[in-house]
């Protein structure tokens, strides 16, 4: 435990953080349920567990008007940047109180009254649009910085490439987060990289390398994330490499294969959440309680939100042609 | 107000220009904006007007291109970005359609996307097959975008103003024939064509021609032969592909029952396609003849002089589809 860790955040904040890391494993577990049980619909669901260190020790380093934008696997980033899970909740069963209204699903959770742009499903495509954020921050003197989360399978295509290059031209106050959780789909880094330390990208763009960490230590994603967003703040565009591990498959139709058992029982001995809670412990040897708490308000929320979301009404003839233009 | 007799080329960098004296959010960014003073020269001195932070040069990368230009707007500005030629805008395609034209309604309305994208389109001059593309047709497939093409420099200059002020992605063609031709341009300042609205570019009573871009000077010439022979031509420039002006050409055909369709892109899935659909659909009973087609022959463009005029549509194709319907 560094004494940066100490100093710069509350007991109250950690815990806050534990907290949003329960939240965000309660939700996806409690989604995966309610798919399995056809009340969240379509073919497109990707959950975010095991990487919730990633999400909410990154997003911890952000002033509230810092920018988050992500992919796909998006419920958890909302989450961690302070959307209500019930509005959440009710998007995912495709109810017109939903974040996005209900047109957006899974894959397309946006929140701007938090500053959360939304999650994209064209991988890579969100990048630029980073960048763009990131040039009105600049453009307007705002003194705000960009978060954008970037999936190991998205360094391969030409967004990451294009996005990260005009950052770097530019000096955008953007930071890169390559989520590595070691598969595009299924395709594992190594075969699909030529270089599979992804964090070494950044020396093609002249760009701010502040290499790999430990994704699944929300401590050791913190500090290194509250020294990259200080830098993009001050300086310019920065880049993490955060080796992380989702639990579930690519997608919900996506089964795990045998190989990944073994690997997965490897990683969930380092389960984000066990680690953050040893270490609150440690820290703080009278937080028992204060855990307990978090479970059963983390049980709460989800069970609140659910029926908020069951309880919505679904989204009209109107709703389907409205906002289509501005 | 007074008027100039100016080129094209100049009533689009007037009503840049004076959208950016307006208004400070307004800015360009593309390939060659700034120290080459533009490809086409559309933003000749605007770097020393404006200087290096509202007249952005880029990188050859149209993907970043137009994704930042959505992220700019999305947060707040109104970016003006320019494709060097519309050859390229297929590299940004998915960054156009499934990113600008989509983000505010799967979103449900929570940010607008203001932006303008410039491309310069047509072909001729032997510039060979990939740069020989008028695919105006195919961007306005998408619905979430508006897409303008200007005939003359008076409808470029009022065009453009609307396309910039407008709350809405634009795709902006100008057609690289028409730059240097002159015409009269209001200098006035808030001199804005509305979104949509088309125009009869020549009155007549026998035959409604429609078209766009450069179909309109063809179809204007055709129009002129004609009416030594008698016969008197209806030309309208519809000038939005979307949104399309339909009411004006039905209310034209109504009064010709006779139509033929003016473009200069390709025959399959075409904008002449759409307005036959239309009219079939809605002008059935009005309608006296079939309605006809005039575009570019279905093959890729050649290099060789003599071929390449063959597959292009002029005045006297024109004149010929008029005749066949008579």
């Amino acid at each position: 435990m560094s004494e940066l860790t100490k100093t710069t955040l509350t007991r109250a904040e950690l815990v806050e953080a534990y907290h949003q890391m329960v939240l965000i494993r309660r939700f996806e577990e409690k989604c995966k349920e309610l798919y399995n049980a056809r009340k969240i619909g379509g073919v497109y669901m990707h959950l975010y567990s095991g990487q919730e260190a990633t999400g909410v020790g990154a997003v911890k380093a952000l002033k509230p008007t810092d920018h988050v934008i992500t992919s796909y696997r998006d419920h958890g980033i909302a989450i961690a940047k302070g959307s209500d899970v019930k509005r959440l909740m009710a998007e995912m069963l495709g109810k017109r109180t939903g974040v996005s209204g209900g047109k957006g699903g899974s894959m397309h959770l946006a929140d701007v009254s938090v500053r959360m742009w939304g999650g994209y499903a064209i991988v890579g495509g969100h990048l630029p649009l980073a960048a763009g954020i990131a040039l009105k921050s600049k453009y307007s003197n705002d003194g705000d910085v960009v978060l954008c989360f970037v999936g190991d399978g998205a360094t391969n295509n030409g967004y990451f490439h294009e996005a990260l290059n005009l950052s770097a031209v530019w000096d955008l106050p953007v930071v890169w987060l390559i989520e590595n959780n070691l598969y595009g789909m299924g395709t594992p880094v190594e075969v699909a990289s030529g270089q599979p330390e992804l964090h070494k990208r950044a020396i093609a763009y002249g760009m701010q390398d502040f290499g790999r960490v430990d994704g699944m230590d929300f401590f050791a994603v913190y500090e290194v994330a509250q020294q990259a967003v200080e830098y993009a703040r001050t300086t310019g565009p920065a880049l993490i490499e955060a080796i992380t591990y989702r639990y579930e498959g690519h997608g919900v139709s996506d089964r795990i294969y045998m190989k990944r058992v073994e690997e997965m029982r490897a990683y969930q001995q380092r389960d984000p959440l066990l680690i953050m809670e040893k270490k609150l412990r440690e820290l703080f040897p009278d937080i028992a309680p204060e855990l307990a708490q978090v479970e059963s308000a983390a049980a709460a929320a989800i069970e609140e939100a659910v029926r908020f979301a069951e309880e919505s009404p679904v989204p009209t003839a109107e709703d389907l042609v409205r906002n289509v233009y501005a | 107000m007074a008027e100039r007799n100016i080129p094209m080329r100049e009533a689009l960098r007037a009503a840049l220009r004076e959208e950016m004296i307006r208004d400070e959010r307004v800015f360009v960014m593309g390939q060659e904006v700034g120290a080459w003073e533009g490809t086409h020269k559309v933003t000749r001195g605007f770097l020393d007007e404006f200087g290096a932070r509202r007249v952005r040069d880029t990188p050859i990368s149209e993907m970043a291109i137009v994704g930042a230009a959505v992220g700019a707007a999305m947060a707040g500005l109104r970016p003006v970005a320019e494709i060097m030629t519309i050859n390229f805008a297929f590299l940004a395609f998915d960054a156009l359609i499934n990113h600008a034209a989509k983000a505010r309604y799967m979103f449900d309305g929570q940010f607008k996307v203001p932006m303008v994208l410039r491309a310069a389109t047509g072909w001729g001059n032997q510039a060979t097959a990939t740069h020989s593309h008028t695919p105006e047709p195919i961007f306005a497939h998408f619905p979430g975008l508006y897409l303008g093409c200007p005939s003359t420099p008076a409808d470029a200059k009022g065009m453009l103003k609307a396309a910039i002020r407008d709350d809405n992605p634009v795709l902006f063609t100008e057609v690289i024939a028409l730059y240097p031709k002159p015409g009269l341009v209001p200098d006035d300042p808030d001199f804005v064509l509305p979104i949509g609205k088309g125009d009869i570019k020549r009155a007549g009573k026998d035959v409604t021609i429609v078209s766009y871009g450069r179909g309109v000077e063809w179809s204007l010439e055709a129009a002129e032969i004609l009416a030594r022979e008698g016969v008197s031509c209806e030309v309208i420039d519809v000038r939005w592909l979307r949104p399309l002006d339909l009411p004006l050409i039905f209310e034209s055909f109504k009064k010709t029952n006779r139509c033929v369709v003016v473009e200069e892109s390709l025959p399959f899935y075409s904008f002449g396609s759409e307005i036959a659909a239309q009219l079939q659909e809605h002008m059935f009973d009005y309608m006296d003849a079939p309605i006809k087609r005039v575009s570019a022959m279905d093959v890729p463009l050649p290099y060789a002089k003599e071929i390449e005029l063959m597959a292009l549509p002029d005045a006297h194709k024109v004149v010929a589809a008029v005749k066949e319907i008579l």
